[in-house]
């Protein structure tokens, strides 16, 4: 009884959560297949821990463990992409063409691709070019709406660090070569 | 506050991080320094073009129905072979037979078992796949088919234009009545408003709560009881309560 009263917990509390679960695999291994055995992983990993957790913060818990597993991924299958956490120099354009989701959002019609739609997809693939450090911080701010807190224990580094890092992450798309190709149109057209 | 400073403070002070010593002192910085201003203002606008336009990447139902398959059973569950609509079926009825032992063994608060159920009818609602009965952003067509189904007519409001859009609605059952749950959506986020008539004197303010890592809030309004739930975050949860708590103010 006592296994089936856990299993009804993790239920409760930690499977609603897939879909930020699957977001945050996505955006950092940048590929739907691995992102999808990334996530089983994370959360057969999450079923066997899920004694040692405490607390009612379901969603940072199991993010912590996605990318815990994302980061293990990638280190045994593109340890490149982990080598280079931080580094700036990556070649923006080069690896955000292997998203095929991003790179197909135009359908092959670049002509009948309305303004909004060609800004989107510049939008993101400045994200998914950025490096590591940097994307994981600002999907976690921006898409999770995590507190620098959660962001902080996620990651495992001090609050301070947290707003460093998304500051230089969104400089970093400020200054990026594909936003500044579109420099001049608003990013939120939309808006009244 | 130099604008070296300044430059790092205005993401915590755009992310609504900083206390309330540093927002002010950014606040004086910004009015006097149009460069950190025009900075600002850049950053703002990246931020909220992120959360308009980037892909939210939710899980496909593959997915969901391979990580439920991979979890361990416990060993002579009859759940086996169950599927999610059997699944759910199992946590309804855990919710009704614990419902009544809660009742007859503990007996804890109204609220907090009305509360629990909210919760419990939010999983529920995400798990099982039985999110809507009806899928419209239209509150013309989701009002008139609740109408049929229900003894009472429950204020529908579609919030699009403050950023909670109607998704459509169902039917629910808690604290031992049908009840209407109006779905909205806030980006990837669900939000479930529970809604029945309840016979109050008077209005009640909002209470808010969180369990499980969902935000709760409820109040009375208009003759009517409303309880929202969600994992969206505390502030645009609360905003999206005020939303609601206004608008049925202004529908009387």
């Amino acid at each position: 009884m006592a296994d089936s009263a856990r299993r009804r917990r993790f239920e409760q509390i930690v499977l609603p959560h897939l879909d930020a679960a699957h977001n945050l695999a996505r955006w950092l291994t940048r590929n739907d297949q691995d992102a999808q055995d990334v996530v089983q992983d994370a959360y057969l990993r999450a079923f066997r821990f899920f004694d040692g957790f405490r607390g009612n913060e379901g969603r940072a818990w199991l993010l912590t463990i996605v990318r815990h597993t994302c980061y293990s991924w990638l280190q045994k299958n593109r340890p490149a992409e982990v080598s280079a956490v931080f580094d700036e120099e990556d070649h923006a354009e080069e690896s955000a063409a292997f998203d095929p989701e991003i790179a197909g959002a135009g359908g092959g019609n670049p002509e009948a691709i309305a303004l909004q739609n060609a800004h989107k997809r510049i939008l993101n693939q400045a994200i998914a070019a950025l490096p590591l450090g940097f994307r994981e911080v600002l999907i976690l701010r921006e898409l999770e709406d995590l507190s620098y807190k959660e962001i902080a224990r996620v990651i495992d580094i001090p609050i301070g660090t947290v707003m460093s890092r998304l500051a230089r992450a969104r400089t970093l798309l400020q200054e990026s070569a594909l936003l500044r190709s579109i420099s001049g149109l608003p990013l939120v057209e939309a808006r009244k | 506050m130099n604008c070296n400073e300044a430059l790092d403070l205005v993401h915590g002070y755009i992310d609504g991080e900083l206390d309330l010593v540093k927002s002010l002192e950014i606040e004086q910085h910004l009015g006097s320094c149009p460069a950190c201003k025009v900075q600002y203002d850049q950053v703002r606008e990246l931020s909220s073009g992120i959360r308009a336009h980037a892909l939210y990447h939710a899980a496909p139902p593959a997915l969901r129905a391979r990580v439920a398959a991979s979890l361990p059973r416990e060993p002579g569950s009859g759940a086996r072979a169950w599927g999610w609509g059997g699944m759910a079926a199992a946590l309804a009825l855990f919710t009704l037979l614990g419902l009544g032992f809660g009742l007859a063994l503990l007996q804890p608060g109204a609220e907090e078992r009305l509360a629990r159920e909210v919760v419990a009818g939010h999983v529920r609602s995400l798990m099982a796949d039985h999110l809507m009965d009806i899928a419209s952003s239209d509150q013309h067509t989701v009002k008139p088919w609740i109408a049929g189904k229900l003894d009472f007519s429950p204020p529908v409001k579609d919030l699009a234009a403050q950023g909670y859009a109607l998704a459509g609605g169902r039917l629910d059952y808690l604290g031992e009545r049908s009840v209407m749950a109006l779905v909205y959506r806030r980006r990837g986020h669900v939000i479930n408003l529970f809604v029945w008539p309840q016979a109050a004197d008077a209005d009640s303010s909002v209470r808010s709560d969180s369990r499980q890592g969902y935000n709760l809030a409820h109040f009375t309004r208009a003759g009517m009881a409303f309880w929202a739930v969600s994992d969206l975050n505390p502030e645009e949860f609360n905003a999206f309560v005020g939303q609601v708590r206004d608008q049925v103010a202004s529908a009387r």
